[in-house]
């Protein structure tokens, strides 16, 4: 038990140390790779609550993709940190007020739920994660799932079509050039004046 | 339309790309062509134009008469030769110099030379360890000459008869 | 508490089991590499030191260590020295879930195919932050055309292993393999040909093979991300490559290809003859198998344009798995033999 909480404190204030280093750290791809390692800490901190699919699905979908193509994009950016600075102090004022109400609602979340009295729920040996999400959003809350997804697709093919105009881009058809046939380019003809051999 | 059919079907099993593995895999087993150089080395032609070398009559002397067409015909000017009569009144160089740096290896002074003195010898491994050792004097040219006379003389009377 | 601590030291012995003939057999496709590919041009590679070069990937290790480590000028260090490890550990810790025969594995856990998905995504993040922290431009340019390539590509892959997965009814490895348990034609690779293929396709564009390595790029790039490396640091790039490659071969033969199982299995004569080989060895023969076609395709096709990268990837690939996981999963519906029962 003792080894466990070791690992729980350690994860914790790794994972605190990182979030706060995003905001505090002046270059914005280093802001990107603390995101990523504090998404690696919560991970591990799932991990240890025995939801090891949502930790990996964690680390799978938003370290794995998200964060690469957001670092991507961070790389790309040319952003002009003094700009940003400027209006330190006039925004903060509004920025602590917003971060007083987050924390009052969590804290009162956080008492009123009573989420301490929550009983330890210790799993069986066989009990499979994975199984157990399955069997619930497919069955009670299939109608929401399959509404979000369809949300998503909805949000796919509208961002597509907003960024892909039908516009005079030169593109090659790879398909019709693979399909292309030696008879289809050259052409070989009698000439007349040609010797017949 | 059979034909389309065929080409769909033919993309999708990536069909191209099996011929060519094909291809890739004879080739895995077939003979090497790779000479291993130390052990094995690749036949040299008797007009090789290697190393310089000063040729020597079979009685002992010296071949070359300083006439200093070699010089003249040098095109990356590599060869200095200073000449004076010997005490028995021949005409000798006093010096012959090949600097090996400015050489192009073309063989025009041996193809020059009246007396078969300088020659172009087989040899191409060679190396130098100082400065200066680039510039091939008189006696190295000769002790060249001497080490190596058997197959020079033989590398010339095989291409004899072509020249 | 000396149980416990039994545990661990047994724990460690196995992943030292585990992670050194691994190495050794990174060094050792390094040689293989240059071998088969000059037999394939008709040379014969490095054969000089020891017998048959066999020295080869000693010798250059040798070298690595000794040459001296270079940092650019105003590059981020800490993140470049950090960037090389970052790519190895993947690499290395997906080996806790691959079962080298039943039972003979470090972790046996339930969600091990998520688990190998998870870390083999964060493998991009070593070449990503090598390609920013170097401070030069080839690095860039090989850094953002591999991070864009292999995400595309995991989905590709991540959708095969779905397939996958919901044939076998399991995310554990061993339970996948010893659901294909009956024979070479009970293997996987026959109901689930073409997801096989996408597999394998979207497997050497996430090792960032030839042909689509194009984040190194020699001809276009110079070296792509790691141009800016030396020494260890460059030696550790090229110990990640093999080994994510060593590890696409083994789930190949894990996913497909029936992992340990003899592939004489049901066959009346032949399948008792050799009752007697371990797993282990139908296992390694399997890999080596997967890593001579990884070498001989290196060999054999030219590097992919960019552009037709991201249309094989996007437009090809995952179109045709998803098709596929609908026909598997009617298949599955309508249980069809020998597969699906």
């Amino acid at each position: 038990m003792l080894l466990q909480q070791v690992v729980f404190y350690f994860f914790a204030i790794s994972l605190i140390f990182s979030a706060s280093m995003v905001i505090f750290s002046r270059n914005p791809v280093t802001s990107a790779l603390f995101l990523v390692y504090s998404f690696f800490n919560s991970a591990i901190l799932w991990m240890m609550l025995n939801a090891e699919f949502l930790s990996l699905v964690l680390i799978f979908v938003y370290v794995g993709a998200v964060m690469t193509l957001f670092l991507f994009v961070v790389m790309m950016l040319n952003i002009d940190t003094e700009t940003l600075r400027k209006g330190f102090i006039k925004h903060a004022v509004l920025a602590v007020g917003v971060v007083i109400v987050v924390l009052v609602l969590m804290m009162m979340a956080i008492w009123t739920g009573n989420l301490a009295g929550l009983p330890d729920i210790q799993a069986p040996a066989n009990y499979s994660n994975t199984h157990a999400l399955g069997n619930e959003l497919y069955t009670h809350y299939v109608y929401a799932f399959e509404l979000s997804a369809m949300l998503l697709l909805v949000a796919i093919i509208s961002a597509i079509s907003l960024s892909h105009h039908k516009p005079k881009r030169k593109t090659q058809n790879i398909s019709s050039q693979v399909d292309a046939k030696p008879k289809d380019r050259v052409h070989l003809i009698n000439m007349s004046s040609e010797k017949k051999v | 339309m059979m034909n389309k059919l065929k080409h769909f079907f033919k993309k999708f099993l990536l069909w191209e790309i099996l011929v060519g593995l094909k291809l890739t895999g004879r080739y895995m087993f077939k003979r090497k062509v790779t000479i291993l150089f130390p052990e094995e080395k690749t036949p040299l032609s008797p007009r090789f134009r290697g190393l310089h070398a000063l040729r020597r009559y079979p009685n002992g002397e010296e071949r070359c008469i300083a006439c200093k067409l070699c010089e003249a015909v040098c095109p990356a000017l590599a060869i200095t030769i200073d000449a004076e009569p010997r005490e028995d009144g021949s005409r000798r160089t006093t010096r012959y110099e090949i600097d090996l740096f400015k050489c192009i290896f073309c063989g025009f002074c041996e193809e020059s030379c009246p007396v078969d003195s300088i020659v172009e010898t087989h040899l191409s491994h060679y190396h130098f360890e100082n400065r200066g050792e680039n510039i091939m004097t008189k006696p190295v040219l000769l002790a060249i000459g001497d080490k190596y006379e058997s197959e020079i003389a033989k590398a010339r009377e095989t291409d004899a008869p072509f020249r | 508490m000396w149980n416990d601590l039994l545990t661990l030291i047994w724990i460690i012995i196995k992943i030292v089991l585990v992670i050194v003939p691994l190495l050794v057999a990174v060094a050792y496709l390094t040689y293989a590499e240059r071998r088969v590919i000059g037999f394939i041009q008709g040379r014969f590679g490095p054969n000089r030191v020891g017998i048959w070069g066999l020295g080869q990937p000693i010798a250059d290790a040798v070298k690595l260590f000794l040459k001296e480590p270079i940092y650019p000028a105003r590059s981020s260090l800490l993140l470049f020295l950090l960037a090389p490890i970052l790519s190895m550990a993947p690499a290395l810790v997906v080996w806790a879930v691959i079962p080298f025969a039943e039972g003979w594995v470090v972790a046996n856990i339930n969600a091990g195919l998520l688990y190998i998905l998870a870390m083999t995504s964060l493998g991009v993040y070593g070449i990503l932050i090598a390609g920013w922290a170097s401070n030069s431009k080839y690095a860039f340019f090989g850094a953002m055309r591999s991070a864009a390539q292999v995400v595309s590509y995991e989905i590709a892959m991540g959708f095969a292993l779905i397939a996958v997965l919901m044939t076998a009814g399991s995310t554990n490895l061993q339970d996948i393999v010893l659901h294909q348990q009956g024979g070479v034609l009970h293997w996987y690779w026959l109901p689930l040909f073409p997801v096989f293929v996408v597999y394998w396709i979207s497997g050497m564009a996430e090792t960032n093979r030839l042909p689509f390595d194009m984040a190194e790029g020699e001809s276009e790039i110079v070296a792509g991300f790691h141009v800016e490396y030396s020494s260890m640091g460059f030696a550790m790039f090229f110990l990640a490559e093999y080994a994510n490659m060593i590890l696409i071969s083994a789930l190949a033969a894990l996913f497909f290809f029936g992992g340990w199982l003899s592939p004489f299995e049901g066959i009346p004569l032949l399948g008792s003859l050799f009752g007697w080989v371990p797993g282990v060895v139908w296992f390694l023969a399997k890999v080596f198998f997967f890593l001579l076609l990884f070498i001989w395709i290196r060999g054999t096709l030219p590097r992919y344009r960019y552009d037709q990268i991201m249309q094989l990837g996007w437009k090809i690939l995952i179109p045709v798995t998803i098709v596929w996981i609908i026909l598997i999963g009617l298949a599955i519906e309508f249980r069809m033999p020998p597969w699906f029962v």
